[in-house]
């Protein structure tokens, strides 16, 4: 069937800001959307909140509106632009539930907006929890039987029937708590009693128990012409029970005979087609390890995570296929875009291993809870692919940038095997390197297997390992050994460790005996079809696949997985970079090893490695491929920290060189640069012991500012107010941080945060910007809400800081880019926080708002065009006056458990969105709704005050009644409140009783807004954790800075009107 | 124990040895299934081959009693990236090194298959053997360009008639090498099955008063077999002729067209195009000859499906009489699947018409 030519516009939703579970999968999939409908000649009007992402680029799209993306601004687009159709299918859940929305609401008839891809009704088929039931049912596909039951009798009866065990889950209990297991009657009553009481609806529903059963995934693809195909099948290592996005996912699957594949496989097919999905659909299945019994657990009516990994997996484009599927396309019509020869309707054949492996946050959070089951935790994931499983295994543990280049965690090694048990059975995200320790300890596998139900497949081959492991330490120095060792994976520098050699050692003697890998191309066909898909991944072999070309290259190293800190921004510049390097001539090579991203789709590059970002990985690329340099700085940390290591094996790094970068990370080298350029820092030393700690602090003053050296994301900092408390750090922190990396104290300043990115030539410097915090300094930079331009700064204040910032880039002789933290104290005196000689999080943001394409002018830069030769001469940007642009963190916590909310240095953010307007108010209400905030007029707002905040605290809660808010507070705030003519209604603290305590208000829906604020001494009372927590859990916004508060009011006060009496104001003029 | 895989071109490729040391010259293809190793090896249209799976791991799931295509496999080698020393599946017998043990099949792993796919995409498929790190590789090689096609039909297919009886219509299956799967789905139809060797004559088929006879897979060359040929050209007319891959290319020389050897052949799953009703099948195939399209001008077939990829033909059907056939196995999932039923309502009709 031809595409569609009656309709010319379409309007595509994106997925709005990162958040756990929909990530910078759906950045690949809605900017390879855009660029598909665009290729086929339709107009592209794109809505997305999130500027972080290539896909937000005006050059993906013919209108970007980075707008919040609700009902609301949605149809003031579809006012102003009248598209001809939506396509909702490629923005994740975010995505399709605006398309439900904006068909509830009728303006999709009013205007003649057709939704392309998957109809509605079949979406609602797939997500309706009944619909959904009655449909498998119609159509004879095996579906876990439940009952939503309402007394323990009831649910006895049912279990009767039913049989054990079975699954007990109370109904709107925070994460789930209360429901179990039961194997049988007795457990069953004990669960459901309990449930029964937690439930505030007194319901639980019983589930057939399919725990233990392998838990299968396959991504299909259907047009409109019924043909639909199995793009992949991916096994999850983890069992049914722990969700597929913090299992670890092999792809094809592994442990099923043909017949089994095949029976799901039809399933799958058979679900595909009987909802009449348009383009990518995912369903998960559930399979008897020890039958052929089945279940399908859920089917997912669009591109997902899965369908993104699916995609990087085999090769096979899912979300651009499905974007032309939806303009009325078939399969047999679309050239497969791998092989060129053969067309998109075929099953890919793949020739290798793939592995997935989640990437949490824990590091960040030590105090999460860290047991996985069915709520998704990770923040990203990574890729990894080899010809066996060990290899494709042992390369993802290596890409995960978690300190470990093996499945070996120095943290485990002195576990007993109790310890162990314990992180296996609970699921806990170190499982994998525990059940390696406990085979390495020589302790039973069957129990391991009993204990995980993980397939013994996969439980053997970690055993493999292991015995290699043994193999190796007995066979120290020998070339057969290290032949082997290669071949399963095994890194340079852990087979170092145990040889008690250097890594340099072992390459040096794999060098001599020609022990190198050579890569080979995933090319969707097994080798049966030409093809020259620049898409590559190494293993040890005998046939080198990837030629290389006569052209001048130039490699750029990716950033690894999304994790905090760390996000999908340094994705985009690493594109943008990679985009100027094409531009310029030079064949550009990534490398990089996250599946969800955009830099990993093999389109982007001339030529992509699919590989760990260690040095021993990138230097094997780098000996084959000969660049002329490599990019490090757009690669976040993970690139920068490479670079050290690259440089001593005799690597150019173009841009900023490695003086230059460790003039601005190292301590001593950043103190003795300032001072030289005569610029100041908040006074600070290193300190290694407590001793030396103290004795610092002593001097400074405090409060004090700690924190590791080498820091990513403000890992670990802290601020510390006392002696006891700088003891606590200094005795707990530094054991996590490697040693050789000592501690930082800085005197901690209070101010205003501002933020600045920057180019350099070596001889001119370029500020595209200066972005204004919110917070005050002490929360992370990542978790401010950032405003440009500058809303309260002087224009003197704006001066010295662009002055220091091209001091600061010619003193450090910076090449490309870098980010400067800055804090005003009260007295206008302007300090220099850091410096990071790197692309940063703001430069999407700063790109997009200025004009500048920071990350093609740094390339350039770094390429040797100065930036005279591009058109621009040292100076600051000019501002555009007339609009507000304002950035707001967005955060994950309700998917954490146990993790506390309070903002501080360290950064709790997993995304960001962006509101703009006339004015900050405007700019600020867009930004706080699309990061998720909802804003109602009027209603209430509970404020728990620390002492020293509560005078701040008052001006706020004047500022909420003023506008009509009601206060609700705890008795300690809610006084110095009524004291100042303020109506209070009391909120019980927890110890106060059940009824109407502060929790009780939240969970209640009382409150619209939370404001909470500690004092140091309260940071262990479980009272503001648990307020803080519960309003996570409830979706209620918490504020934990004044900051924030203010800014919310003053967008309450400009959408309201403020009631104050005429004698009040005859008050205020006399 | 090392172990190497010597091409007819002269090229050596070195691995670990598995299986057995039974080396035979065989043909050198490569299978592009991920899963269905068993089947794989088990159907007897890879007799006189030695496949190469492309997939790495092969193993995973060991050897089990219920998925044998064949009683007897007939395999000549196969040679693997990985083997899974291990299996784990609820089914699993024993392991691959057991099976190819038992069933006297050598086998290479450790070979960079990828490398292999290459070099046969290149030049074709070529003869290939085994041999032992220390023998005379020269005298190898001479024995690989010297020799000669086996019959393979004759070799693998069986050569009794018997029954297995159902309750519907009577099915004659020509046997030239039956997947046992084809057999176990024909039952499940019902049908009333009576299997003849592949050298049968017309009058004994029709003695048997077939409703319609069923022309199966096998290996090697459709063109040697020209009893069968004949066979079925007198059959053209007699009643419901349903041929499947070395079956269809019986049919097809039954009905006048050319069949020629391919360049590497269609060895796993490949997607395919019904002209009917322009739907794509994704199949399962096992073949390395294919019928010339040109050929068919001169006769009364006609193409009823062909490869997405390559355009070559996968089906066929005869203008004039109630016979068709294609390339693929019918028996994989549930569009290919149709052509069984496809297969009994033609039955159904001739008996209306007769």
């Amino acid at each position: 069937m031809p595409k569609r030519e009656d309709i010319k516009k379409i309007l595509v939703i994106g997925s709005g800001p990162i958040i756990i579970g929909q990530a910078a999968e759906f950045d690949y999939a809605g900017t390879q959307a855009c660029q598909s409908l665009k290729e086929e000649g339709y107009e592209v009007i794109l809505i997305n909140s999130n500027p972080a992402t290539i896909m937000t680029d005006t050059t993906v799209a013919d209108k970007v509106y980075i707008e919040p993306i609700n009902l609301d601004f949605a149809k003031r687009i579809i006012y102003k632009e009248r598209p001809d159709a939506i396509l909702g299918s490629l923005g994740g859940q975010t995505g399709l539930n605006l398309v439900v929305a904006l068909s509830k609401d009728g303006i999709l008839d009013e205007y003649g907006v057709e939704v392309l891809g998957t109809d509605l009704h079949a979406i609602s088929k797939a997500e309706d929890r009944e619909l959904f039931r009655s449909l498998m049912q119609e159509i004879g596909e095996p579906i876990p039987q439940s009952k939503i039951i309402y007394s323990v009798e009831d649910a006895v009866d049912y279990c009767k029937t039913l049989g054990y065990p079975v699954v007990v889950r109370p109904a709107y209990t925070l994460g789930g708590t209360g429901g179990g297991f039961a194997d049988n009657e007795e457990q069953l009553r004990t669960i459901c009693e309990a449930g029964l009481k937690i439930s505030p609806v007194h319901q639980c529903l019983i589930e057939q128990s399919i725990a233990g059963y392998k838990e299968i995934e396959y991504e299909v693809i259907r047009d409109n012409n019924d043909n639909a195909i199995v793009v992949c099948n991916m096994e999850n290592v983890d069992p049914v029970g722990i969700h597929t996005g913090d299992s670890i996912v092999v792809a094809p699957v592994q442990t099923l005979t043909a017949k089994e594949a095949n029976m799901l496989r039809e399933a799958s097919l058979k679900i595909i087609r009987a909802l009449k999905i348009c383009g990518g659909c995912n369903v998960q299945l559930a399979l008897d390890p020890q039958s052929d019994k089945y279940y399908v657990i859920e089917v997912n009516p669009r591109v997902s995570r899965s369908s993104a990994l699916a995609s990087k997996a085999t090769g096979y484009p899912i979300a651009k296929i499905s974007a032309k599927l939806a303009l009325g396309l078939t399969l047999d019509e679309i050239k497969n875009p791998v092989t060129k020869t053969t067309f998109a309707c075929f099953e890919p054949n793949v020739d290798y291993v793939v592995t997935k492996f989640p990437r949490f946050p824990f590091d960040k959070f030590p105090n999460g809870d860290r047991r996985l089951g069915t709520q998704m935790k990770a923040t990203g994931e990574v890729m990894s692919i080899g010809r066996n499983f060990e290899e494709s295994l042992l390369k993802a543990v290596r890409s995960l940038e978690m300190k470990v280049d093996h499945l070996a965690s120095p943290e485990l090694e002195n576990y007993d095997a109790e310890a162990l048990r314990e992180l296996i059975l609970e699921h806990d995200d170190r499982r994998m390197f525990a059940i390696a320790e406990w085979l390495r300890k020589g302790l039973d596998i069957r129990e391991v297997y009993k204990m995980t139900k993980m397939d013994m497949f996969f439980l053997e081959h970690i055993a493999y390992i292991i015995e290699l492991e043994k193999m190796m330490k007995d066979n120290i120095g020998d070339v057969e050994a290290l032949k082997q060792l290669k071949k399963r994976g095994f890194a340079d520098s852990y087979i170092a460790r145990n040889w008690h050699m250097s890594a340099n050692d072992i390459y040096k003697l794999r060098k001599a005996n020609n022990i190198m890998p050579v890569y080979k191309m995933v090319d969707t066909c097994a080798g049966e079809y030409q093809s020259a898909t620049p898409y590559f991944y190494s293993t040890y072999e005998q046939e080198n696949e990837s030629k290389v070309s006569d052209n001048q290259k130039i490699i750029v190293l990716g950033s690894g997985p999304i994790r905090i800190g760390q996000g999908v921004e340094f994705d985009y510049a690493t594109v943008h970079c990679v985009n100027t390097i094409r531009e310029l001539g030079y064949e550009a090579i990534i490398i990089n090893n996250n599946p969800e991203t955009v830099s990993t789709d093999f389109a982007i590059s001339d030529k992509l490695y699919f590989e760990p970002l260690t040095t021993e990985d990138v230097m094997h690329v780098v000996e084959l491929e000969k660049p002329l340099g490599v990019i490090v700085q757009f690669g976040g940390q993970t690139a920068i920290n490479l670079a050290d290591s690259l440089v001593e094996n005799g690597v150019r790094i173009l841009g900023t060189n490695l003086d230059s970068i460790d003039k601005a990370e190292d301590r001593h080298e950043f103190e003795d640069m300032l001072k030289k350029l005569n610029i100041p820092q908040p006074e600070g030393e290193t300190a290694i012991t407590v001793d030396e700690a103290l004795l610092i602090a002593g001097r400074i003053g405090y409060p004090v500012l700690v924190r590791p050296s080498y820091v990513l994301g403000g890992r670990a900092m802290e601020i510390v107010q006392n002696d006891h408390e700088l003891s606590h750090y200094m005795q707990n922190a530094v054991k996590e941080i490697s040693h050789d990396a000592p501690i930082l104290i800085d005197k901690y300043i209070v101010g205003k945060e501002l933020e600045v990115d920057a180019i350099s030539d070596g001889q001119d410097v370029y500020i595209p910007g200066v972005m204004e915090h919110i917070e005050r300094a002490g929360v992370h930079s990542g978790d401010s809400i950032s405003v440009y331009p500058t809303q309260t700064i002087s224009q003197e204040v704006k001066n010295t800081i662009i002055d220091y910032t091209l001091k600061i880039g010619k003193g450090f002789n910076f090449i490309g880019l870098y980010n400067i933290q800055f804090i005003v104290d009260r007295h206008d005196f302007v300090y220099v926080l850091e410096v990071n000689p790197r692309s940063s999080r703001t430069v999407p943001f700063l790109s997009k708002i200025t004009g500048v394409e920071m990350a093609n002018v740094a390339t350039k830069a770094a390429l040797g065009i100065s930036l005279k030769e591009q058109g621009y001469t040292t100076g600051y940007h000019e501002e555009n006056k007339n609009r507000v642009y304002v950035k707001a963190p967005v955060f994950s916590f309700a998917k954490l458990r146990s993790v506390d909310t309070v903002l501080g240095p360290e950064m709790k953010s997993t995304g960001e969105a962006m509101g703009s307007d006339v004015n900050l108010e405007k700019a600020l209400y867009k930004a706080l709704i699309a990061s998720g905030v909802s804003i109602s007029t009027h209603g209430n707002v509970l404020m728990t005050i620390a002492g020293n905040d509560k005078q701040e605290a008052l001006a706020i809660a004047k500022r909420f009644a003023n506008i009509g808010y009601g206060i609700y507070a705890t008795d300690g705030t809610a006084s110095v409140f009524e004291q100042n003519g303020l109506h209070v209604h009391i909120a019980n603290k927890i110890d106060q009783g059940e009824k109407d305590n502060v929790i009780d208000i939240i969970r209640q829906g009382r409150v619209n807004f939370v404001v909470n604020t500690m004092s140091s001494k309260e940071k262990t009372h479980l009272d503001g954790f648990l307020i803080r927590r519960v309003a996570a859990e409830n979706n209620i916004s918490c504020m934990t800075s004044l900051d924030t508060a203010a800014a919310l009011v003053s967008v309450l006060e400009a959408m309201s009107f403020s009631m104050i009496s005429m004698n009040e104001l005859g008050n205020k003029s006399c | 124990m090392k172990r190497l895989l010597v091409l007819e071109d002269g090229s050596i490729y070195e691995g670990r040895a598995i299986g057995s040391d039974n080396f035979k010259v065989g043909e050198l293809i490569f299978n592009t299934s991920i899963a269905g190793y068993q089947e794989v090896f088990t159907d007897l249209a890879s007799a006189g081959e030695i496949v190469v799976m492309t997939y790495p791991l092969i193993g995973n799931c060991g050897i089990n009693r219920d998925d044998y295509e064949s009683i007897s496999p007939s395999v000549f080698g196969i040679v693997i990236k990985d083997e899974c020393q291990k299996p784990s599946n609820w089914r699993c017998q024993e392991s691959l090194e057991d099976f190819l043990q038992r069933e006297d099949i050598p086998g290479i792993c450790d070979v960079d298959t990828r490398a292999l796919v290459a070099k046969l995409t290149t030049s074709g498929t070529m003869k290939a053997t085994f041999a032992n790190i220390d023998e005379d590789i020269e005298e190898v090689i001479k024995k690989l360009q010297t020799a000669k096609a086996e019959k393979l039909v004759s070799k693998v297919a069986s050569d009794k008639s018997f029954s297995i009886p159902g309750e519907g219509k009577r099915v004659v299956i020509i046997d030239f090498g039956v997947k046992l799967s084809i057999l176990r789905e024909m039952s499940r139809k019902g049908f009333d099955l009576i299997v003849l060797p592949y050298d049968i004559d017309a009058k004994t088929v029709m003695s048997f008063v077939p409703d319609a006879v069923f022309l199966s897979n096998g290996p090697g060359d459709p063109r040697d077999l020209s009893s069968s040929i004949e066979t079925v050209r007198e059959l053209l007319n007699k009643t419901v002729i349903f041929g499947v891959g070395l079956g269809c290319d019986i049919l097809a020389l039954a009905g006048g067209a050319k069949v020629s050897k391919m360049h590497v052949g269609h060895h796993g799953n490949h997607p395919v195009l019904n002209k009917k009703d322009g739907r794509v099948i994704i199949t399962n195939q096992n073949h390395a000859y294919e019928i010339d399209p040109d050929s068919l001008n001169a006769t009364e077939l006609q193409i009823t499906h062909t490869a997405l990829n390559d355009g070559s033909i996968e089906g066929i059907a005869h203008k004039r009489y109630k016979a068709f056939g294609v390339e693929f196995y019918p028996d994989t999932n549930t569009l290919s699947h149709t052509l069984y039923d496809d297969f009994k309502m033609m039955i159904e009709k001739e008996n209306q018409d007769a």
